[in-house]
């Protein structure tokens, strides 16, 4: 008998008909990992009017959603998230239900906000407190990065507000895209002006036609 | 592992390659080490069919799932402490083994003494496990060098790592097993 046949032989004997499916083990795993306290940090995939998103939650909160696009890879964000929080990364859409179902109401004009316990262990203390003003701007206002800056008593860092909030790990959620040029300018977005655009006309009433 | 393997995968980077699938956010420069682990998900998606693989060939169909729960357990248990450039796939059937290897002591201990050895006995139920027989036949150290020898295509050394013992054992293993199973199929 040849190796290539030796070969085949045990390929066949180690993947019996109706024996065990390994992408179905590894999902009931997830919940496994979930009882006994090892699940760092969970995420799910979930669709959008602007595209594909991805969530993750740890024990405290949501900590991360990503925008996944031809520009950014779900790989790559969970290798961050691997270096940054826990290599304890496991898929388990189960844990994110209660996230999803709120983005899915809010997409569809059904609630202007969220209720989501947040874990804000990716952003630094400056961010933190630009964050935490930009969390507090009611749906369907917005206010200037000049603002925000001065609300939060540096009044000359507007441009260090603009840069904590390209950086928010939690858009959408913590709603970066309610903060806006002075003179009408929309200013960046993490997932593209385009998107920016979207959620405003979305907040303003006209089912998120932007212009 | 060459630079090549380790290259290959999933959140290592070898000096001189471009690294895969990098970040939009940034990461400060000299803080975070430049190898990291990759998150769990991407290295089980990566491991998970060839682990069950080996723990049907070393269990038998009807354990290889609960063995393969036990085996990802205890490996997300560890996971975080390990050192980032370790070689996580021959470390992953380092467990399975283990796993397996208890499994069979524990099904072993409380088996009622027949003429015929525990593995003959599973040969016999249903799930295709007739195809897994010649596999069964071979005593469990056997059986693995031959799995990580000839599926795995591991390397003698890297097969004493998973099963504790010298390489000249291992060696032996594979080939005694090889020997017996090319007779039992010819």
């Amino acid at each position: 008998m040849s190796d290539t046949d030796l070969r085949e032989q045990i390929e066949r004997a180690s993947r019996p008909d109706g024996g065990p499916d390994p992408a179905a083990a590894v999902r009931r795993f997830a919940g496994r990992a979930q009882k006994e306290g090892l699940l760092d940090v969970a995420y799910a995939a979930t669709d959008s009017p602007l595209g594909e998103l991805l969530l993750a939650v740890t024990p405290r909160g949501v900590v991360r959603l990503a925008y996944i696009d031809e520009n950014v890879g779900q790989e790559g964000v969970l290798e961050d998230l691997a270096r940054r929080v826990s290599p304890r990364v496991l898929e388990a859409p189960d844990r994110l239900d209660d996230a999803r179902r709120q983005l899915d109401d809010y997409f569809e004009g059904r609630r202007p906000d969220f209720d989501l316990p947040l874990d804000l262990s990716l952003v630094g203390p400056f961010a933190d407190l630009v964050l935490a003003r930009t969390a507090a701007i009611p749906s369907g206002q917005v206010l200037t990065y000049g603002q925000v800056a001065t609300e939060i008593g540096h009044a000359r860092a507007s441009r260090a507000v603009g840069n904590a909030l390209g950086s928010n790990p939690i858009p959408i959620v913590v709603p970066c895209h309610r903060v806006v040029r002075s003179g009408g300018g929309l200013g960046g977005y993490t997932g593209g002006v385009h998107r920016k655009e979207h959620l405003l006309g979305l907040e303003s009433g006209d089912g998120g036609a932007g212009r | 592992m060459t630079a090549d393997r380790l290259g290959a995968l999933p959140g290592f980077v070898v000096p001189g390659r471009a690294g895969r699938g990098r970040s939009h956010v940034p990461v400060p420069p000299n803080v975070l080490p430049v190898v990291s682990l990759p998150p769990f998900q991407i290295f089980l998606d990566r491991h998970a069919a060839e682990l069950m693989r080996f723990l049907v060939a070393l269990a038998g169909p009807n354990e290889a799932e609960d063995c393969f729960q036990e085996t990802c357990l205890a490996a997300l248990r560890a996971y975080p402490g390990l050192p980032p450039d370790s070689n996580l796939r021959a470390w992953a059937f380092t467990i399975a083994r283990h796993k397996a290897f208890d499994a069979q002591r524990s099904r072993g201990r409380r088996a009622i003494p027949v003429a015929e050895t525990p593995e003959r006995a599973v040969v016999d139920e249903p799930n295709g496990a007739g195809a897994w027989a010649p596999l069964a036949g071979l005593p469990p150290k056997q059986r693995a060098a031959v799995f990580l020898r000839v599926a795995a295509e591991f390397s003698h050394g890297e097969v004493a790592g998973v099963l504790d013992c010298s390489e000249e054992a291992a060696r032996r293993s594979a080939h005694e097993g090889l020997k017996r199973l090319r007779e039992e199929m010819a």
